[in-house]
């Protein structure tokens, strides 16, 4: 703000807007004389009395040549000498009035208008404040971008010093403080921290970098080792296994054996006895039962015995020894147990205790056992009857239970043996009832192994088979009254059922007991499977119960089935799916304009030939992406109903398409996240503790600097000035209506 | 018989307590849970759903003044008392948690135009018609004391507004010029005035105390300097500013209700164009409160509902009306962030959740973590057609949306209006003015 602007009545703004062909302005030629000046007024008077812009008279109102002292202009060129006119008479001012001229005066500016001056204050006070304000920049632009917010603000109160740092300054006053002190310092103990005794630091400051480092080594390597064989012995103290007990335990005794040492020599008897119990325990243990089979000699005998009979009687007699030896014993109950009591256990049961308490009975039948159930009538089952005697009068028990005891692990090679002695001759009953049992085994054995080389497998009728070599060793009464109740049931003329896979000893022993019927007869009857699963069961047979509630579950299945008749999902799939197929494929285009280049007229036909002609076939489109799954249908065309639930236009933050498709496609769901992971992408922006006040931010908690300074204190620092315009201000209020 | 047997570690599978959720062995295999996006999608469009059928914001009403409710005031220390100032010139105090009145005081006679509580909460400030100023107790008189107020200030013109500072004993009232009062003076410690009309309203920064904002009736929002006892500057909007508030966590931030329906958010340094232009009211908007997180505020309208707007977004996220509430006055968002209140015409009271669909009390920490899974698949969905319709779904009383569509034709017109024009005249000729600078007449230094 200058002089110049402030003067608002100079004469050049005064007179700009004078007509441009007036005459030049008075201001020209400020040093015009008065005169001229009336006379310029004059001529301004008298033509503005005529035109019709009328002028308003220009006013003067700064001081002309004669400027008095009351009241002096700022124009430029009034000099301070001038002032001096009025005192012209007295001529000693004549020096001053040269030395005034000669001094160079500077016009002052005027004092700026109240506006301006508040407007000035305004600025610098806003320029003030904003600065103040900015300093909050950074931490709202913070608050802004930060991942979460937790209110209230308010900072935890700050950790307390460590005592160390409390007791720096400190010093011991009291006797007894001072005499703790001496104490302390007379046994150099330490009394700040670090807590550590002369001879310690000492130590500490004694073994070299390297050294420290290779004994840390070495620690941890022990200390590591000590960790790993702790662990170790914690695991094997977990095993179970009783094999590995055993061999643990061993190993213990071999290390005891050791730890004997080797045979005293000095004293001969001692020597011997010692020699003698070693090799009675040595003895023993391979005596024991545990060698049986698995040893060298077991194992070379297994392989004898096929040769030689000696052997084979021998290695007979050695397991017949050990089940005699095996068997636990038993109270007599009844007879049947007597004479039953060496069958295998569960074929025992079964076959005695058909409806009993014992809850194994009741246990679902295996496929295996279910087809085998299905021939288990009268023509069957004669065998263990025609068997029974030769079993009862010729083998021993032993025997017998022996080849139960390998009737389990051999019944699968039991029936391929069994199966291709149908080509071979048939082994009369009476021969067979000479023979032992064990005599058929080897035989049979032999002859199957000859089969096997000649490579022919045998899959079929193993569940006939099988039982029947099962049946032959049943050697109850029970079973054999079963039979014949069995047997009744069937009209005698009328063709018993037979298993389909009728093994061959199945077919043979009645051949043997009525050797009258022609075989043709006995081939004929097939059995109707259906027809014998709605069939009845023979009364007694052990599995009643059970075959009473696979008919329920039966009837179950066919319920549903009705139910869901016509209802063909896999078909309909199919069908679909061709349908599906069909429609994606390229049609042909048809071309053919009917009634071109012929005569026309109703049910005009297009000629075949034009039709081939003009059918235009289309390129095959790619291969489907479902062509090789046939369980599945995969539509490559859009989905027009999904196109609602998809965002059409890219929302602001992202620039391209791909990173919104890249955000929406992480999960955020504990499904897909750890806990963790979960937890950390699920956090809330804001946070607020519930019934907590939240005041607004502090610049303490803002972590920066706030003014000491109160506002009051401020404010009341220049009351004067402050009353001064209030007083102001409401006397201009009062002033206003 | 060998047996073999599984041996697990109880620690895998065995809770500590019964209280505790049962363990599930987790297999994070990608291949194990498939479609994961259209799973999330659902979840986001069901969670959207729900807080729709959820949002019951209206808690309660607080019935018993004898006549509109002009102002409301919180108290600083205490989350469930409310302060209320009717126009017929009674002050009651509220109990939110019994929803009851636990004082009445006849105030002034006339209208009570304002009330503010001192920062420590022992006492709160009232003005009114009468040209009064009155401090009172906040605690209630004693059995057979007099209701009095603890000091009474007589002023020579109407007082229209008031407000406390922060931390020391002064506050600041307006009227025809803006006085800061000493507590302990009967006479203002500083006037400042810029210009002569009436002050509606003063509101002291709560960050940096010794500033305040004011708003006058010819259509200005003045900001003043306490320790220079200067206003600093002034922005000339089209319309009237009813009132401002001061954003308590951004020092620099207000926020200006405006006749023209809008509400506009400002940096204090920069007043030339307001931050953020937020529109959704259809008509004058009469006040205006910060939610405490500073991330949000609340509006009261003329049209009979409050809304919620996010301080960066122009559109609100929330309307709240119910049939009887009239013209709301005076509007409040509760210290602990969770409630609103406003004051309306037609005597009443109303406390509504900030949040329209949460739960209120105590949180389970599955139920707090379902609601943060939610919240997210919500913001992450946010933009899928459907869940954004869901989400934006309100239902209006038909007066406001018929208004909503009438102004929608009209600023369609304008719009359509301005286009042409710009097309049918020299180009550049008719700039184009962005809308947030629109509504800006001037800036006085």
């Amino acid at each position: 703000m200058s002089a110049e602007d402030l003067l608002a009545w100079r004469p050049q703004e005064e007179l700009k807007d004078l007509p441009k062909d007036g005459p030049p302005s008075p201001s020209d030629d400020e040093a015009g004389s008065d005169g001229e000046r009336k006379h310029w007024k004059l001529l301004e008077a008298i033509s503005s009395l005529g035109g019709k812009g009328r002028w308003k008279l220009a006013e003067r109102s700064e001081a002309g040549m004669h400027a008095s002292e009351f009241s002096v202009g700022s124009a430029g060129k009034l000099a301070l000498a001038d002032l001096l006119q009025a005192a012209e008479p007295a001529s000693s001012l004549a020096t001053v009035k040269r030395q005034l001229k000669r001094v160079q005066v500077k016009t002052l500016a005027l004092p700026a208008s109240k506006e301006e001056v508040a407007r000035v204050q305004r600025e610098a006070a806003f320029h003030q404040s904003s600065q103040a304000l900015s300093k909050w920049e950074p931490i709202v632009l913070k608050a802004r971008q930060a991942e979460q917010l937790v209110f209230p603000l308010q900072k935890e109160p700050a950790a307390s010093a460590p005592l160390e740092h409390m007791l720096r300054g400190w010093t011991a006053k009291t006797p007894l403080e001072r005499e703790v002190f001496h104490t302390l310092h007379q046994h150099r103990q330490p009394v700040r921290d670090p807590l550590l005794t002369p001879v310690e630091r000492a130590a500490r400051q004694a073994m070299s970098l390297e050294e420290a480092r290779t004994r840390r080594a070495a620690l941890q390597r022990a200390r590591a080792l000590q960790s790993y064989y702790e662990a170790k012995a914690r695991q094997a103290k977990k095993i179970k296994s009783k094999k590995h007990r055993r061999v643990v335990k061993k190993g213990k005794a071999q290390k005891a054996l050791g730890e004997r040492g080797p045979l005293p020599e000095g004293s001969a008897p001692s020597a011997l006895e010692e020699l003698d119990r070693r090799e009675t325990a040595r003895v023993m243990e391979r005596m024991g039962l545990k060698h049986q089979s698995r040893g060298k000699r077991a194992r070379a005998l297994a392989i004898r015995t096929r040769y030689e009979p000696k052997a084979r009687q021998a290695r007979q007699d050695q397991l017949a020894r050990n089940k005699e030896l095996m068997q636990k014993h038993q109270a007599p109950d009844s007879e049947e147990e007597e004479e039953g009591g060496l069958l295998a256990p569960d074929v025992d049961q079964a076959q005695t205790d058909p409806t009993g308490s014992n809850p194994w009975m009741l246990r679902r039948p295996t496929s295996e056992s279910r087809e085998a159930r299905i021939p288990k009538g009268p023509d069957l089952l004669p065998e263990p009857a025609a068997l029974e005697d030769s079993a009862s009068e010729q083998e021993s028990p032993g025997a017998d239970k022996d080849t139960w005891g390998k009737e389990s692990e051999e019944r699968q090679p039991l029936q391929e043996r069994w199966e291709p002695s149908q080509d071979a001759e048939p082994v009369g009953p009476q021969a067979r009832r000479d023979t032992s049992h064990q005599e058929v085994v080897s035989e049979v054995r032999a002859l199957s192994q000859k089969l096997s080389k000649r490579g022919r497998p045998s899959r079929k009728k193993p569940e006939a088979s099988s039982l029947g070599a099962v049946l032959p060793t049943q050697s109850s009464e029970s079973m054999q009254t079963k039979v014949e109740l069995g047997r009744e049931n069937y009209p005698p003329d009328m063709e018993l059922p037979r298993p389909v896979s009728g093994g061959p000893r199945a077919e043979r022993i009645p051949e043997d007991q009525q050797p009258g019927v022609p075989r043709k007869q006995r081939k004929e009857p097939i059995i109707d499977i259906q027809n014998l699963l709605t069939a009845s069961p023979p009364p007694g047979t052990p599995w009643a119960p059970e075959e009473l509630e696979g008919d329920g579950e039966r009837g179950q299945r066919q319920v549903i089935m009705e139910a869901f008749a016509g209802d063909d999902v896999i078909q309909d799939f199919l069908k679909e799916k061709r349908a599906v197929v069909e429609e994606s494929q390229p049609k042909a285009v048809d071309l053919t304009l009917p009634g071109w280049g012929e005569w026309g007229g109703v049910g005009l036909q297009p000629r075949a030939k034009k039709r081939c002609r003009f059918l235009v076939p289309s390129p095959a489109g790619p291969p489907r992406k479902d062509g090789n799954r046939p369980n599945v249908i995969i539509s490559e065309t859009r989905n027009s109903s999904m196109a609602a639930h998809q965002v059409h236009v890219l929302p602001p933050p992202f620039s391209h398409p791909q990173q919104f498709e890249r955000t929406i496609q992480v999960p955020v769901g504990a499904t897909w996240n750890t806990p963790r992971a979960f937890q950390k992408l699920t956090t809330p922006k804001v946070v607020t503790k519930p019934g907590h006040i939240i005041k607004p931010i502090r610049a303490e908690d803002a972590g920066c600097r706030s003014s000491s300074r109160s506002d009051l204190s401020v404010v009341q620092r220049a009351p004067n000035w402050l009353s001064t315009q209030h007083r102001r201000n409401t006397d201009r209020a009062a002033l206003r209506p | 018989m060998k047996v073999k047997m599984l041996s697990r570690n109880p620690d895998n599978y065995v809770r500590e307590t019964k209280l505790d959720i049962q363990r599930v062995p987790r297999n994070y295999d990608p291949a194990l849970h498939p479609f994961e996006v259209p799973r999330e999608y659902v979840r986001a469009l069901n969670a959207t759903k729900l807080e729709r059928v959820f949002a019951k914001p209206f808690l309660a009403s607080l019935d018993g003044h004898r006549d509109g409710v002009n102002c409301l005031a919180k108290h600083p220390k205490s989350l469930a008392t409310v302060l209320s100032g009717a126009c017929d010139g009674e002050v009651r105090l509220w109990n939110l948690t019994t929803r009851k009145c636990i004082r009445t005081i006849q105030a002034h006679e006339g209208f009570v135009r304002g009330i503010c509580t001192r920062f420590c909460g022992s006492s709160f400030f009232t003005i009114g018609d009468d040209k009064t100023v009155k401090q009172w107790k906040m605690d209630g008189p004693g059995s057979g004391e007099e209701e009095e107020p603890l000091q009474t200030i007589l002023g020579k013109t109407v007082y229209t507004g008031i407000d406390h500072h922060w931390k020391e004993a002064v506050f600041a009232t307006c009227g025809q010029q803006v006085d800061i009062w000493d507590e302990q003076r009967t006479s203002p410690i500083c006037s400042m005035t810029w210009g002569f009309d009436s002050i509606s309203s003063v509101k002291f920064n709560p960050i940096e105390t010794f500033l305040l904002g004011s708003c006058a009736s010819d259509r200005n929002i003045v900001l003043y300097d306490m320790r220079q006892a200067t206003p600093l500057k002034k922005v000339i909007l089209d319309m009237r500013t009813n009132t401002i508030c001061w954003n308590p966590m951004e020092a620099f931030v207000f926020t200006a209700a405006n006749e023209d329906y809008n509400l506009y958010t400002f940096d204090m340094r920069a007043l030339d164009t307001p931050v953020m232009v937020h529109m959704d009211h259809v008509s004058a908007v009469l006040d205006v409160d910060y939610s405490p997180t500073g991330k949000e505020f609340v509006s009261a309208s003329f049209d009979k509902s409050i809304r919620i707007f996010p301080v960066d977004k122009s559109r609100s996220r929330e309307v709240y009306h119910t049939k009887r509430m009239q013209h709301v006055i005076c509007v409040k968002w509760t210290s602990d962030n969770k409630y609103i209140m406003c004051g309306s015409d037609e005597m009443n009271i109303r406390l509504w959740k900030a949040d329209a669909s949460e739960k209120l009390g105590v949180l389970s920490s599955r139920e707090k973590a379902a609601k943060d899974y939610n919240q997210k698949l919500k913001e992450k969905f946010q933009h899928h057609p459907q869940i954004k319709r869901i989400a934006r779904h309100r239902h209006l009383p038909k007066s406001i949306y018929s208004q909503i569509l009438e102004q929608r034709v009209m600023k369609e017109a304008r719009r359509r209006k301005e286009v042409n024009r710009r097309k049918h005249s020299k180009p550049g000729s008719v700039p184009i003015v962005p809308e947030k600078k629109k509504h800006i007449v001037a800036v006085v230094k």
